[in-house]
């Protein structure tokens, strides 16, 4: 079985009108047995840049925390906030500097331009490829899953309510027919002058 | 490939026996869909053919009239459903004079099982689905796994993009974490534009759906064909 695939594990992204969401599973298993439901897999990296890492969790625990440390050093340097771009490419380099020996996490961007609030959402792959879209990521072990409900669901300039429920049906769906990922989920709306964090029931099984 | 020509170098050649490999199976993709209404059914399949990244047909349909109440939906390995589907067809015909009638669809369905299953350790390398309507005039749909084990359910979806297209049914037709709604049975134009819906969004993502699809809804009256374009990249 893949190592990416060893604690179970889904996070996805989506666009809508001047805001973005992010959302991910709590889940985290050692292959068929659930350990924990309330484990971190989305974490703030600045005030409306998120970052989400669906993977191995040792790996997601240690690149949130080297990233958190980057994104200091950063912070200090320029004295400024990070562009969810910029991050992008600092998530990326993470990654890369690892091409031969990898953190064994697909990374999941959410965020909006702290200057001019431009909706923003990314994946990447686990050595850091990029890849910019102007819809919708999806990240996980239910990824598949995650990309029908979205093709069918997803549709442009949607205002925040709207994003929340999509993203959220869009989710828990893909989730239950994923026996490693599930177990509760939460959400953040982002929106320029507010974030908003739910947290939402799931099947439990 | 053996790019630093090792084994041709009789110094590095290994002795002893060499095994040769035969893999009998090949995969042609492929998706099937069924769901099961009040007094019809739904069975609908997508028409491309393809092996790796190449396209044998855009014109398959993998769809097969079994009876006039019974539609099979098989995918997989297209060897085996050209003998599965031979072998069927035979067993039905076997029926048909044996018992002076036609199989109804809940018998197919346990045929088809028990085929399936002598055939455990070598087994048809192909994914069914069973649609057509039960003794009491109502839609049903059996769905198999390669090796016979099946169940009856209101809508499956099986084959290349079935993991794109499930959770989906699960939410539009099986109201799964929805609160608060009212249960309305499926109507016939509903189940037929969800199916054109799910398609396109599986067209979108797996390179093994495509081209287009073939909608049969069966009722008591037969088994009605309706085509639906895909998009064919």
């Amino acid at each position: 079985m893949s190592i990416l695939a060893y604690n179970g594990a889904a996070v996805i992204a989506m666009k809508g009108k001047e805001c973005v969401a992010i959302a991910a599973d709590r889940r985290f298993g050692i292959q068929a047995q659930t350990v924990n439901t309330d484990f971190q897999k989305i974490f703030e990296m600045g005030p409306r840049v998120y970052i989400g890492l669906p993977g191995l969790a040792t790996d997601v625990q240690t690149v949130a925390q080297r990233l958190q440390f980057k994104l200091n050093l950063y912070e200090l340097r320029e004295n400024r906030r990070i562009k969810p771009k910029t991050f992008m490419s600092m998530v990326s380099n993470l990654l890369y500097e690892r091409r031969f020996g990898p953190y064994f996490v697909e990374p999941v961007i959410a965020g909006l331009d702290p200057k001019t609030n431009e909706p923003f959402v990314a994946s990447m792959d686990l050595i850091g490829c990029p890849m910019v879209t102007n819809d919708f990521v999806v990240s996980g072990t239910c990824s598949e899953q995650m990309y029908g409900m979205c093709e069918s669901l997803w549709e442009p300039d949607m205002e925040p309510d709207d994003l929340f429920e999509t993203i959220s049906q869009a989710l828990l769906n893909a989730l239950d027919r994923d026996a490693v990922s599930g177990w509760g989920a939460v959400v953040y709306v982002i929106e320029k002058d507010k974030v908003t964090r739910k947290e939402l029931k799931t099947r439990m099984d | 490939m053996d790019i630093l020509q090792i084994n041709q170098t009789s110094d590095y050649k290994k002795a002893g026996p060499l095994q040769a490999h035969f893999n009998p199976y090949s995969y042609n993709g492929g998706t099937v869909l069924a769901i099961a209404g009040e007094n019809f059914s739904v069975i609908a399949s997508d028409t491309r053919l393809s092996e790796g990244f190449s396209i044998h047909t855009r014109e398959n349909p993998k769809t097969y009239k079994l009876t006039d109440t019974t539609v099979l939906g098989a995918c997989g390995f297209h060897g085996d459903v050209l003998t599965l589907t031979k072998v069927l067809d035979a067993r039905l015909k076997i029926y048909e004079q044996d018992h002076h009638k036609q199989m109804t669809t809940g018998a197919v369905a346990a045929m088809l099982s028990t085929m399936l299953y002598h055939r455990r350790f070598f087994p048809y390398y192909v994914y069914n689905i069973v649609a057509g309507l039960d003794d009491e005039g109502k839609g049903c749909v059996y769905s198999f796994d390669p090796v016979g084990s099946y169940e009856r359910e209101a809508y499956r979806a099986g084959g290349s993009a079935s993991a794109m297209l499930q959770p989906l049914l699960d939410n539009q037709i099986g109201f799964k974490n929805q609160q608060g709604v009212t249960r309305i049975p499926l109507s016939r134009e509903k189940a037929v534009n969800l199916v054109k819906d799910v398609f396109i969004s599986a067209a979108e993502r797996d390179i093994y759906t495509g081209d287009s699809i073939l909608i049969n809804v069966i009722t008591k009256d037969g088994v009605t064909d309706e085509r639906f374009p895909l998009r064919r990249d």
